[in-house]
């Protein structure tokens, strides 16, 4: 399926009869080279990169659901690269890169839109801390501007600069940063991974990982048993079910991590847009709802609905730092459910099972990792070694305590991050 | 989601705070060897339906509880003191 302007105009003149599917939904085949388990961003990036960088095409995606039913459809669409330690900079630089030409690589449109994002902070030694960071994305080779209070009086009239709690000393701004439109991301990914032979498999739940002698070999599945040579498991909040039918128990604990919109407004929002003393985010989607969120509501979930006290935190948030959104109604509200490591940073590897690589962990952040997992992950798979910006995500560096990557500072447990 | 404190009664989850998995009532020996201690601290069942886990009644009296509760539809099933749960070997 391809678009033009002329052809939109032509067939939105004449009833709009021929559009047809992006991609074949496949039914599955014995045997396949790689099955990648999870249908969602993740999965999709790395099946279309297995094909196009590695000529790998005899390739499954199995998702139980339907394409892009979980977290890339239920996000709030950040895409950013502000990290600090190393291990997460060079990755989330490499995946901005892969961004940035997205759209002309998979002839698209994901609405991929950089129109900046900007971390406010709040005093003095939140400026210090926002200083390092910037100074750690700037080593990286990433972009990054110290905004003043007059410079955010310009670009931003609406915060409210003169409350006395938390009063607003500046932001760090990262005008590469911005948004994308989630699903067109993953329907771009499949019409990829689609066009160069890569079978997505939709319905189709795995119930079981076939190992032989510590070799994988193959999957069982509602629709059937397929023979593989190599299986990745990229199922974000779902991981721990699934790696326990490789007998695997992860460093992971599901969370559930909220989201609102509200109603369409004309554009009054035009960056992305972050408070430094609670836990709240934001940003107008091109549709003109403005969609924000805040923290995890801090317990084991795969509810995918969260509870009323972090819903009031993130209005009350909200309210403090931009009075003005309280005119606008709450259409809805959602929860993903977030695949959380330890020390908030994901994981790329292989695991104890020949053949069985993870990715997962991917925290509130999985977003916009979307393309540099794949990327990663497909190398991982295809070549048996890491890819050289995502080579620190280690499963291993739990037990071994090397590699950590706490981006918080708050340590290695579950409950912190 | 409310969370029924043994001494306090039916209470707002915020008075609570969430410690995680209630495997702290199984917190293996100090020379237990690295593998059950990165599996005590790091690893998860994470289940989707039944768990247990521990929650501190932060603003309240202070008690740990162990709650048991179903991370799918967030009904709480049963909230005890954790000192009576690992007295009774739980």
């Amino acid at each position: 399926m391809r678009f033009s302007g002329l052809r939109v105009l032509k067939e939105g003149l004449t009833g709009n009869k021929v559009w047809q599917s992006h991609w074949r939904d496949a039914t599955p085949k014995d045997a396949y080279d790689v099955v990648i388990i999870g249908g969602g961003g993740h999965g999709l990036s790395t099946a279309y990169y297995l094909a196009k960088e590695h000529g790998i095409t005899n390739v499954a995606v199995l998702e139980k659901g339907y394409l892009g039913g979980g977290n890339v459809g239920r996000n709030t669409t950040i895409v950013r690269a502000n990290y600090f330690l190393p291990g997460n900079s060079e990755f989330y630089s490499h995946s901005l890169k892969l961004w940035e030409g997205l759209e002309e690589d998979l002839n698209y449109n994901v609405m991929h839109s950089q129109r900046g994002q900007i971390a406010l902070f709040h005093s003095d030694a939140q400026r210090d801390a926002a200083i390092r960071r910037g100074n750690a994305i700037r080593n990286q080779g990433d972009d990054v501007e110290l905004l003043s209070v007059a410079d955010l009086k310009r670009m931003l009239p609406y915060l409210d600069y003169d409350q006395a709690r938390f009063p607003i000393y500046g932001g760090l701004l990262q005008r590469r940063a911005g948004t994308a439109r989630h699903d067109a991301v993953a329907w771009g990914y499949a019409r990829g991974a689609s066009d160069r032979g890569v079978d997505l498999i939709q319905n189709c739940e795995v119930t079981g990982i076939d190992i032989e002698g510590g070799v994988v070999k193959g999957v069982q599945t509602t629709r059937g048993a397929i023979k593989a040579k190599k299986v990745a498991i990229i199922v974000a909040g779902r991981s721990s079910q699934v790696a326990q039918m490789a007998g695997m128990r992860l460093p992971i604990e599901s969370h559930v991590l909220q989201a609102f919109v509200t109603e369409g407004l004309k554009p009054c929002i035009d960056h992305v847009v972050s408070f430094g003393m609670g836990h709240f985010y934001i940003s107008q989607s091109d549709k003109g709802g403005l969609v924000f969120g805040g923290d995890l509501d801090f317990y084991a979930s795969y509810a995918a609905r969260g509870n009323l006290p972090m819903v009031e935190h993130v209005m009350e948030a909200g309210m403090t730092l931009m009075p003005a959104i309280g005119k606008a109604k709450v259409l809805r509200s959602w929860g993903g459910i977030m695949d959380m490591t330890p020390d908030g940073s994901p994981i790329i590897d292989k695991t104890g099972v020949e053949g069985l690589y993870l990715d997962a962990g991917w925290c509130y952040g999985g977003f916009k990792a979307v393309p540099g997992s794949g990327f990663s992950m497909a190398h991982l798979v295809a070549t048996d070694r890491h890819h050289d910006p995502a080579a620190r995500f280690r499963l291993d560096r739990f037990r071994t305590g090397r590699g950590l990557m706490d981006e918080e500072g708050t340590g290695m447990q579950h409950n912190l991050h | 989601m409310r969370i029924t404190c043994p001494y306090c009664g039916e209470r707002d989850r915020r008075e609570f705070y969430y410690q995680g998995d209630a495997v702290a009532l199984d917190r293996p020996d100090p020379e237990a060897g690295e593998a059950a201690w990165d599996d005590y601290i790091h690893n998860r069942d994470n289940p989707a339906g039944v768990t247990r886990d521990l929650w501190y009644h932060e603003t309240g009296c202070g008690a740990w509880v162990v709650v048991t509760r179903n991370t799918v539809t967030h009904e709480v099933l049963s909230c005890e003191l954790a000192q009576d749960a690992k007295e009774a070997g739980a």
